[in-house]
């Protein structure tokens, strides 16, 4: 249980923004906007937000993938590897080189963005993993081989080239790629969203599994609930570019503290409930010009003159469980759902 | 009781390749139902990529034509070669809600241009006043109105409230049939659910008849009336959809609703499908069998020798 | 419009500097219709006289005031590179747009035209056309021979992005709202094609231009006519930089480099500008 709590990435005010200029059309978006943060030690952290949110602005930081216009203007993105901590947010291309692929790794949504088309899968692999994990010929194969063989794939993959593979296969690949020079860090953007709902479910069990068996830490980025629900420890939501609630999974589907938290959960319609679904109006604010105070009080049922005017600050209201609401007391998740025993109320 | 629309045997089967390797893929396979003039409902088609549903509703919109079979609205035949009048009076009654709302408005132009050439051709004026009363009142039928969208650019707003003035325009000529191809799955979560509200308002207040595509079991059960599910170009199982839902019996819908991700154990990291469903399921892959009656008013395709 | 022009100049280096340059080759050609003298008679003046404050461009063996001579000579060939170029535009929009969204036999047939002319070899082609019309063939009539043949290879990269417009759902839309197959590719297609109508407008004449300069200097046009060409003839069949005469070859040069650096700093700019993916980065999307 020790090695649970010890912490692998310490996110600490960070604002990232894009700073753009077209023809004297300048804007500022800000994307990122003091979002702190501390995940752990084999943990699956998901991060849920909407389009627009700011949540693949953060990804992109945590993937230490900062180029222009977005800019880290303030805060550090600080990661405790076992070869020494580093802040990717300020660290050089040659530093951030010495971590990347072999302790901080990626799955991205569509496969075939890291696979080359023309390439077969084999060579994929030796482009992204020989030189982190240092095994050259035959033990670099076999290396290979026996890590595909855990995600259940014929060594005959390293042969055939991404078009002839399913789309659930590919997926695999590309999980195996990630997870190949074992990291202790992956980030996995949207890795499901593509697929379909049965093989959608393989892909999970399968990040869930290798997650387990490395004892990596995942944060898990998806704008689908139910996904969470099912993959991850903690939940973070970002709502325009902050964070507005974070906690375990469970208190965050069945006791949200933050009246988007609760909408997000109850706009999940199940099979076998025919109850009116309240639905949210309006629409995510614009980065480049928030709306004051705190970011959802346009679109929020229970703002009040307080939330149109000053910011509420992360508060602690749980175990791991805070949120950034002045009114969190008083938010009810929104359809009733039995919590099972042991969820604090 | 008339029908509004009949799909009859309609199958599709496309040809791959060039002049070698030639193979044909077929995306339906004799599919079969009818919607009734009468009464109007949401008839939800279920399927995953490649299971054809987004065929048929290309065919069903005249954009595709069927290789054998016929699709007959309101009695005449859905004719993709048919001349533009006829074309347009089709697309009067006929009209489509697309996948993704920011795709389906052109970004460099301003949304109201497709409200007004819409109310232009099929209310067939030249009246601003008679176009901006035809805009406005589509509009405030889905929740806007035309004070909120005119001059505006698809960016400006939310995917939620695009779709929303795609929906109106698609009322604007008092459609009968609509068909919505996955109209929620690139729409945020958050706005998901005031679109699928609205579809079944259309239903209930407009008297709309909703052709739903979708791969969103949860959604179907919502707001369907009846639904097909289809695997692979066949249609697997059909009827009411609460009765199919509730108790999928072919294992292919068994093994659908099984995937659907529950939150009811959120944060307890159970994922695991049975494997022996995920055979059954795939078992049935590519046999004929033929659809089979049941006493509670579904089909259901079984196998001979099972 | 003014506020576009002004944002150009005042944010883009390339846009100011592109702007100067072509706006003194147009001012320069401009004064041709204010010209003391026709262009086109000779020994109007002393010979062969260098570049001075009364002969600015000098003279030539012909004894023409190279100044007077030179902005006739871009007023014309500016004409006819805008002539093919504008012409060759609307071919080429018209074919690629119909073609990639029409589609089907349609495109078959435009196609089969289009590569014909891709493998014709215009130059005998325009020579033939010299020796048949002879005084009739002039700058309009060559202008339009050019159209003929300057269209092809841009129809075919618009009708490529044509085809990938005609899946984008919007036009589905656009059809499903009544548009005809006109506006469809007019008010929604084009903006997306402008970017590639404004590269290989630059594009075409300079090879237009550069056309009649190699027609001309063969004297296979009307070469009583100045144009840029004609110039560089005169000075050749007078062995202009063997005699001594530099300034008859050296200063069109120049001003040819002028004009096609102006025009391609020009287009570089404003291809930037009404690329759609910029256009909607202002807009703030």
């Amino acid at each position: 249980m020790t090695r649970e709590n010890e912490v692998i990435l310490e996110v600490e005010n960070l604002k990232a923004y894009y700073q753009m200029n077209y023809f004297g059309v300048s804007r500022e978006v800000r994307a990122v906007d003091d979002i702190t943060v501390t995940m752990r030690k084999n943990e699956v952290y998901g991060i849920a937000g909407e389009s627009s949110s700011g949540k693949t602005s953060f990804i992109k930081v945590l993937a230490a993938a900062i180029r222009p216009p977005l800019r880290v203007v303030q805060g550090t993105v600080k990661y405790n590897f076992s070869n020494g901590p580093i802040d990717v947010a300020h660290a050089t291309p040659e530093q951030i080189e010495t971590v990347r692929w072999k302790h901080l790794s990626y799955i991205m949504q569509g496969s075939m963005s890291v696979l080359n088309p023309v390439r077969r899968i084999g060579k994929t692999f030796q482009d992204f993993a020989q030189r982190p994990l240092g095994l050259k010929g035959e033990a670099f194969e076999e290396r290979v081989v026996n890590h595909l063989a855990r995600l259940k794939l014929p060594p005959d993959v390293l042969r055939a080239y991404p078009h002839e593979l399913s789309g659930g296969m590919r997926q695999r690949v590309t999980i195996g790629l990630a997870t190949v020079c074992h990291p202790e860090f992956i980030i996995a953007d949207e890795p499901t969203t593509a697929l379909d709902v049965v093989v959608q479910k393989e892909v999970l069990q399968l990040i869930r599994d290798i997650q387990t068996e490395m004892g990596a830490s995942v944060v898990f980025v998806t704008h689908d609930m139910s996904v969470h629900a099912n993959v991850a420890d903690r939940v973070g939501i970002i709502y325009a570019g902050r964070l507005v609630e974070e906690g375990p999974t469970r208190d965050m589907f069945f006791a949200p503290k933050h009246p988007y938290t609760a909408h997000l959960v109850a706009s999940l319609p199940r099979i076998g409930d025919t109850q009116q679904r309240p639905a949210l109006e309006g629409r995510p604010p614009n980065l480049a010009d928030p709306p004051q105070g705190c970011r959802f009080h346009p679109r929020c049922p229970l703002a009040v003159d307080k939330c149109r005017k000053e910011v509420p600050p992360m508060e602690v209201v749980g175990p791991d469980h805070r949120t950034a609401c002045w009114r969190w007391k008083d938010v009810e998740p929104l359809v009733n759902t039995t919590a099972p025993a042991g969820v604090m109320a | 009781m008339s029908t509004l629309l009949d799909v009859r045997d309609v199958s599709k089967r496309f040809t791959m390749g060039g002049l070698f390797g030639r193979k044909t893929i077929d995306a339906v396979m004799d599919a079969n139902f009818s919607l009734s003039a009468e009464n109007p409902e949401i008839f939800t088609i279920i399927g995953e990529s490649g299971s054809g549903k987004t065929t048929l509703a290309r065919m069903i919109l005249g954009l595709e034509d069927p290789t054998s079979g016929e699709i007959l609205f309101r009695g005449e035949k859905v004719d993709r070669h048919a001349g533009r009048a006829a074309r347009l009076k089709f697309m009067s009654h006929v009209q489509p809600v697309f996948q993704n709302p920011f795709e389906a408005f052109n970004p460099l132009k301003q949304i109201e241009r497709y409200l007004e050439s819409t109310a232009r051709r099929f209310l067939d004026t030249g009246d601003k006043a008679v176009i901006d009363r035809a805009m406005d009142e589509a509009l405030q039928k889905v929740g806007l109105s035309l004070k909120e969208v005119r001059g505006r650019f698809p960016h400006e707003m939310s995917g939620g409230q695009l779709q929303r003035c795609a929906i109106a325009r698609a009322l604007i000529p008092n459609p009968p049939l609509l068909i919505a191809d996955e109209p929620v799955s690139m729409v945020d979560a958050s706005l998901r659910m005031s679109i699928v509200n609205l579809l079944k308002s259309l239903r209930d207040d407009l008297k709309v008849s909703v052709i739903y595509i979708t791969h969103d079991l949860a959604t179907a059960y919502y707001i369907s009336n009846r639904l097909i599910i289809m695997q692979r170009g066949r249609i697997v199982e059909m009827g009411d959809a609460r009765t199919v839902l509730d108790n999928p019996e072919h294992p292919y819908s068994r093994l659908l609703k099984a995937s659907v991700l529950s939150t009811d154990d959120a944060g307890a990291g159970k994922l695991m499908t049975d494997a022996g469903m995920l055979d059954l399921a795939t078992d049935s892959v590519g046999q004929a069998g033929r659809l089979v009656d049941r006493a509670d008013g579904r089909s259901v395709r079984v196998y001979e020798g099972v | 419009m003014f506020s576009i022009f002004r944002d150009l100049v005042r944010y883009n280096v390339e846009f100011a500097i592109g702007l100067v340059l072509v706006g003194i080759m147009v001012v320069f050609a401009g004064l041709s219709f204010f010209s003391p003298i026709d262009p086109s008679l000779i020994y109007m003046t002393i010979p062969d006289q260098p570049p001075s404050a009364q002969f600015w461009f000098g003279t030539n063996s012909r004894g023409q005031d190279m100044f007077w001579q030179l902005s006739a000579a871009f007023k014309n060939s500016l004409q006819f590179g805008i002539t093919v170029a504008v012409l060759s535009r609307i071919i080429s929009i018209t074919v690629g747009l119909a073609a990639g969204y029409i589609g089907g036999w349609v495109d078959r047939v435009l196609m089969f035209v289009n590569d014909i002319f891709v493998a014709v070899p215009i130059f005998p082609i325009l020579v033939l056309f010299y020796f048949v019309l002879r005084n009739h063939m002039d700058s309009f009539t060559m202008a339009l021979i050019l159209a003929c043949f300057g269209w092809p290879f841009d129809a075919r990269l618009i009708r490529s992005v044509a085809l990938g417009l005609k899946h984008r759902e919007f036009t589905r839309h656009a059809v499903f709202a009544g548009m005809s197959t006109r506006k469809v590719l007019l008010e929604e297609h084009l903006p997306y094609v402008m970017p590639i109508v404004f590269a290989t407008f630059m594009n075409n004449m300079l090879w237009s231009i550069g056309m009649e300069v190699t027609l001309a200097v063969l004297g296979f046009t009307n070469i009583n006519n100045p144009t840029i060409g004609t110039v560089l003839y005169w000075a050749n069949s007078h062995s202009a930089m063997v005699v001594g005469v530099w300034w008859w070859l050296v200063i069109p040069v120049i001003l040819i480099v002028i004009t096609f650096l102006g025009l391609f700093l020009l287009a570089m700019s404003m291809n930037e500008y009404i690329d759609p993916r910029s256009r909607l980065r202002r807009m703030g999307a």
